[in-house]
């Protein structure tokens, strides 16, 4: 149940954000999140919408972007999905967790501003 | 608002940031790594679930490492008792309580710095909460993570917990002396493993018998000794960076509320300058609320809390 601290760092570094940029208003957060980033996306959006109350995010809706699992051998391309072998046998290469597999990002937030 | 231009109308935009959530934990567990580095210290976090065997692991290594100086900090929600074990077996310690937290992150670890002679240290072992999920995510600013898993947790283990073995440097196979008791197949453990582990590295020890430990010992002591010649000259360079790493304010605003964690702090942790503070070097020296006790240059302060 990390979830919640995550939530609360994010909230307060959107603040932080939003108050650096004299933003009037938040209206969205993109965040994305990769199937190994040990975050369950539901729990996460439990925990925002608990936590955003009272804050500056608190008419901010939340968009969660979701990448999946997958594993690239860093000599041949070929890809390994999640329950595979991780090891690309031809190349005797151990596979390479490919990119936002395991991401825990804010990307962007919209907000209005003076 | 005014119709005619516009002006005063607010403007609805996109901000562009792409950042880690965990940003700050980075930070701070990048402080974390350049002290341990620079004072030559190897740091693990040593994680695995509850009963894994996590303390019984680091009582057997006291007794093959003995000729190297060790230390722990244990994390616990409730209880000192894995810190006390660890002292028993000769192994310097402190507890951390993380109350309702279910993990260690970098600022706890940096928090029992504070009190804890880790300097003198070779081997820093982070014992972490027993946990196979949250500890995975929060770097603390170790060397390796070394996750324990023991034979009768279930040969599927790690695929259940895919992120936590995703973040090992070293699994620790515990509890094989049981193995004959059990029906486990370790080559199903290692299948496991090697489907959440591109680089899987994998000892069987047993904390019992001792079976293993000579592996363990020589695995600590390959990462110390690469992480000496990644660091050439570790002592002078600690030295010399100290003399300019004055910028502590962001870690040194100690408000001391742990937020449901109780451990006392005597706070009088030691930052050895080698650098003359005579004030000409233009040296802010800002240590926020100051709240904590310096050791500069033989002279010490004390600020209270």
């Amino acid at each position: 149940m990390h979830e919640y601290s995550l939530v609360e760092g994010l909230v307060r570094r959107v603040e932080e954000e939003a108050r650096r940029r004299q933003a009037t208003r938040i209206h969205a957060l993109k965040v994305s999140v990769g199937e190994l980033a040990g975050v369950d996306p539901e729990l996460f959006r439990t925990a925002y919408e608990t936590f955003r109350a009272g804050t500056l995010c608190a008419e901010a809706s939340l968009e969660l972007v979701t990448f999946p699992a997958r594993w690239e051998c860093p000599s041949c391309g070929k890809t390994f999905e999640k329950g595979a072998i991780l090891r690309c046998e031809p190349c005797g290469e151990p596979a390479r967790l490919a990119e936002r597999s395991d991401a825990l990002l804010l990307e962007s937030i919209d907000m209005e501003v003076p | 608002m005014c119709t005619t231009c516009g002006c005063g109308d607010t403007e609805l935009v996109p901000v562009e940031l792409h950042e880690k959530i965990l940003a700050g934990n980075d930070r701070t567990a990048r402080h974390n790594r350049e002290h341990f580095r620079e004072s030559g210290v190897l740091a693990l976090n040593l994680m695995g679930s509850p009963g894994s065997g996590k303390t019984a692991v680091l009582e057997a290594t006291a007794k093959v490492l003995g000729g190297l100086r060790l230390g722990a900090v244990s994390a616990d929600l409730a209880t000192d008792n894995d810190a006390r074990r660890l002292e028993k077996a000769g192994i310097p310690s402190r507890a951390i309580t993380t109350g309702q937290a279910c993990h260690l992150d970098a600022e706890l670890v940096h928090r029992s710095l504070h009190d804890f002679p880790w300097r003198d240290l070779d081997v820093f072992f982070i014992e972490n909460v027993g946990n196979l999920v949250c500890p995975a995510i929060y770097d603390l600013g170790q060397e390796a993570n070394v996750v324990a898993l023991s034979v009768t947790e279930g040969e599927d283990k790690p695929l259940k917990y895919p992120v936590m073995f995703k973040t090992a440097d070293l699994v620790l196979v515990t509890k094989v002396d049981l193995v004959p008791h059990l029906d486990v197949d370790l080559a199903k453990i290692r299948d496991s493993i090697a489907r959440v582990m591109p680089s899987a590295k994998i000892l069987e020890v047993s904390a019992r018998t001792g079976q293993g430990m000579d592996e363990w010992k020589a695995w600590l002591e390959g990462l110390r000794g690469s992480m000496k010649r990644r660091a050439p000259g570790a002592q002078e360079a600690r030295m010399h960076a100290h003399g300019h790493e004055h910028t502590h304010t962001h870690i040194h605003e100690h408000e001391h509320t742990h937020g449901g964690t109780k451990h006392s702090h005597p706070h009088s942790h030691e930052h050895v300058h080698d650098h003359e503070h005579s004030g000409s070097q233009g040296e802010a020296h800002d240590h926020g609320a100051g709240d904590h006790g310096h050791q500069q240059g033989g002279g010490s302060h004390e600020h209270k809390h």
